[in-house]
């Protein structure tokens, strides 16, 4: 897997909640039997125009997020299917970091990022983190009045910093195991394949206990 | 210590912890399909590694599949995609069950036909309804494809423990209220990630009282209000399934299998970390208005306002009516569909078949829709052949089809034009997922049935043909 430590680059915004895979690539690029060639598809529906051409109205088309690096949306991105098409369109894009909130609405936590997506997401070494979500509005308001705004992410730190006159920063939350595989940039395979023993003598015990 | 359900099949499939707190599961069937494993198999292939135990991996195709005939695919990637699944599945040694097999189908339709899916067992595929398979007590979870590729090479995954999130359903459904009202009841309620990160165990008597292939129903859209998993105890209704009819990799013995799985269903004092309770007898037949399928309500309901509309931006709201083409303050009744799709992993099996003849006999598909009918396997199809369910469909207007995922992703020929407008059976109502620029509105089989025959939405309660717009 490709390793992740530390990144700095441009901010763009995707100001929606519940950006599903479907969106973010669709159906007809499914049907490629490669890991590569989704990144000219990412977002398609939203970022092309019946004619073929970019879509003026949509976010990333904007000059301003040409070359962006730093994908900052809403909560609940990646949602719906499983697809790791999904993951390989925003990386093969140019994308590294994407940024969603964590919010709470009463008894109810939304967390940033759908569960196998953020799974896939880790596998392939696209980092995403939650942040909270007055921070998150933060970086929406700072980046809309700051063109070109960077950041710097620092995985080994789990700090995002906002590259401004005077640096805001902010702590993310990144459970162990994934931050040192994705450090180290661990093959998962392989790592498992480590505990052969263990899952030999597992099979046989377990083998045994479903013969009916 | 008591247990959950969830808790049991976990911690029976516990292979090592390791020292970061990552936990080796042990997979006990794998199912795959062409579009979400060449990634994988290629990946396999590059690193000279093999597939650890190819007998507990079963292979179908069913996302590119044309429905309206068996013959040649014109499509030539999805020919290629499909091809691909085929050579890897000889190369590998894997059971496929493809075009020409008269057990092929969406793979969370066969799974449990074929005896593949059994309580207290792990099930994974690279295709997030796999909570399908949840409604038999089976841990069963979507994965992507560097996942898959994991599975193949390993028969296990390093995972998190989830959390746990018992819905409980009480009281009886209304006449012509489905299980599929009940789920997206609950989406509606929590919000497509309110069980973000846990697995949904559903329970009360309202459960107990469905069919497999209702709880299957169920289970399906766990995925869609966020859950890892969605689960239902075994008990009679389960163990009748396997009584019933034999099915090949169903337990030889099916007695001893059966002392097991009753050890499965939660401890009456087991801890969840989450629950809710829904009062199944207060139902109504539910419809999606929005792009997420969490935007949904009563069929008596109105197209809601967007800032009245709980879990979502107004912004948001908006956003998808315009999509949806959509007024805030339109009974749902009047919305006129054009295209009726019955099918899918949701509700494409025999009993969901049955009840949509049961609307159609006797009746017609309004001149001004379009009906398509894809059995979710060629074992549905043949049953409902037999049953003449299909001469039922035809006579009504609808087109009658091969098995496959069809209309609910489009992924095959099976789509919507822009600005055409379904009632679906199926489980995403994002944009443009029936085909860009469709509108989709989520439904059971009966109220898509009825909004066939009357060209709008219908209270399936009240309805009586004929009722005007």
């Amino acid at each position: 897997m490709k390793s992740f430590n530390n990144h700095q680059g441009l901010i763009a915004l995707l100001d929606r909640a519940n950006v599903d895979t479907d969106q973010i690539i669709p159906k007809q690029f499914l049907k490629k039997i490669t890991r590569t060639g989704f990144g000219e598809h990412l977002f398609q529906d939203w970022r092309y125009l019946e004619n073929g051409k970019p879509n003026p109205d949509f976010e990333l088309n904007q000059d301003r997020f040409k070359g962006a690096t730093i994908l900052v949306a809403r909560n609940n991105f990646g949602c719906g299917s499983s697809r790791e098409h999904a993951v390989w369109a925003i990386e093969q894009y140019g994308f590294h970091v994407v940024i969603a909130p964590n919010v709470e609405r009463g008894e109810n936590v939304i967390p940033g990022f759908a569960d196998i997506f953020r799974n896939n997401s880790l596998k392939n070494g696209l980092l995403t983190l939650e942040l909270q979500e007055a921070e998150v509005e933060e970086i929406f308001q700072m980046v809309s009045r700051f063109k070109g705004l960077q950041a710097k992410v620092e995985l080994e730190h789990q700090r995002v910093t906002l590259l401004l006159p005077e640096e805001i920063s902010f702590h993310f939350e990144m459970d162990a195991a994934i931050k040192h595989r994705l450090i180290h940039g661990l093959d998962d395979i392989g790592i498992t394949l480590q505990h052969e023993k263990a899952i030999s003598s597992f099979e046989a015990k377990h083998d045994a206990q479903l013969k009916y | 210590m008591p247990k959950t359900l969830f808790e049991k099949i976990w911690d029976r499939h516990v292979v090592e912890t390791l020292p970061d707190g990552t936990v080796l599961i042990y997979i006990d069937r794998h199912l795959v399909h062409e579009v979400t494993s060449p990634q994988a198999f290629d990946g396999l292939r590059l690193s000279h590694r093999k597939v650890r135990r190819s007998e507990l991996t079963f292979a179908t195709m069913d996302h590119n599949v044309p429905t309206d005939g068996r013959g040649e695919i014109k499509d030539p990637i999805s020919k290629a995609q499909i091809e691909a699944l085929s050579k890897n599945c000889a190369e590998f040694g894997i059971t496929l069950y493809d075009l020409k097999s008269d057990r092929q189908g969406i793979v969370h339709v066969i799974g449990p036909e074929l005896g593949i899916t059994l309580p207290g067992t792990t099930i994974v595929c690279g295709d997030s309804h796999t909570s399908t398979h949840g409604a038999f007590g089976a841990l069963a979870f979507g994965i992507g494809t560097s996942e898959v590729e994991h599975v193949l090479a390993t028969q296990c995954l390093p995972q998190k423990k989830p959390k746990t999130f018992k819905v409980e359903f009480t009281g009886k459904l209304q006449p012509h209220v489905t299980a599929k009202d009940m789920i997206l009841k609950l989406i509606g309620q929590i919000g497509t990630a309110g069980a973000t990160g846990c697995v949904l165990e559903y329970a009360g008597d309202a459960i107990r009282r469905l069919s497999m292939e209702e709880r299957m129903t169920v289970c399906n859209m766990s995925i869609e209000a966020g859950a890892r998993a969605g689960l239902i105890a075994p008990d009679e209704v389960t163990f009748e399934y396997f009584s019933r009819e034999s099915r090949p990799f169903a337990p030889k013995n099916l007695e001893k299998a059966i002392q097991f799985w009753k050890t499965l269903p939660s401890d009456s004092d087991a801890k969840f970390h989450r629950e809710l309770k829904i009062d199944a007898s207060k139902i109504s037949p539910q419809v999606t208005w929005g792009t997420s399928p969490g935007m949904v309500t009563d069929v008596t309901a109105k197209v809601p306002d967007p800032n009245e509309v709980p879990g979502y931006n107004p912004k948001d709201v908006e956003q998808a009516l315009a999509y949806m083409g959509l007024v805030s303050g339109t009974p749902l009744e009047e919305v006129k569909v054009d295209t009726v799709f019955i099918g899918s992993c949701t509700n494409g099996r025999i009993e969901d078949l049955r009840r949509a003849a049961q609307i159609f006999k006797g009746r017609k598909v309004s001149s001004k829709v379009r009906a398509l009918i894809v059995p979710g396997s060629e074992k549905v199809r043949h049953q409902a052949e037999r049953e003449g369910l299909h001469e039922i469909f035809k006579a009504a207007g609808c087109e009658w089809r091969f098995s496959g995922c069809s209309m609910c992703l489009g992924m095959n020929p099976d789509q919507l034009k822009s600005g055409e407008r379904s009632a679906s059976t199926s489980n995403r109502n994002f944009e443009g997922r029936q085909g860009k620029g469709g509108r989709t509105h989520l439904v059971s089989p009966e109220m898509a049935a009825a909004a066939a025959v009357e060209g709008h939405f219908v209270d399936i309660r009240k309805w009586k043909e004929g009722s005007k717009v």
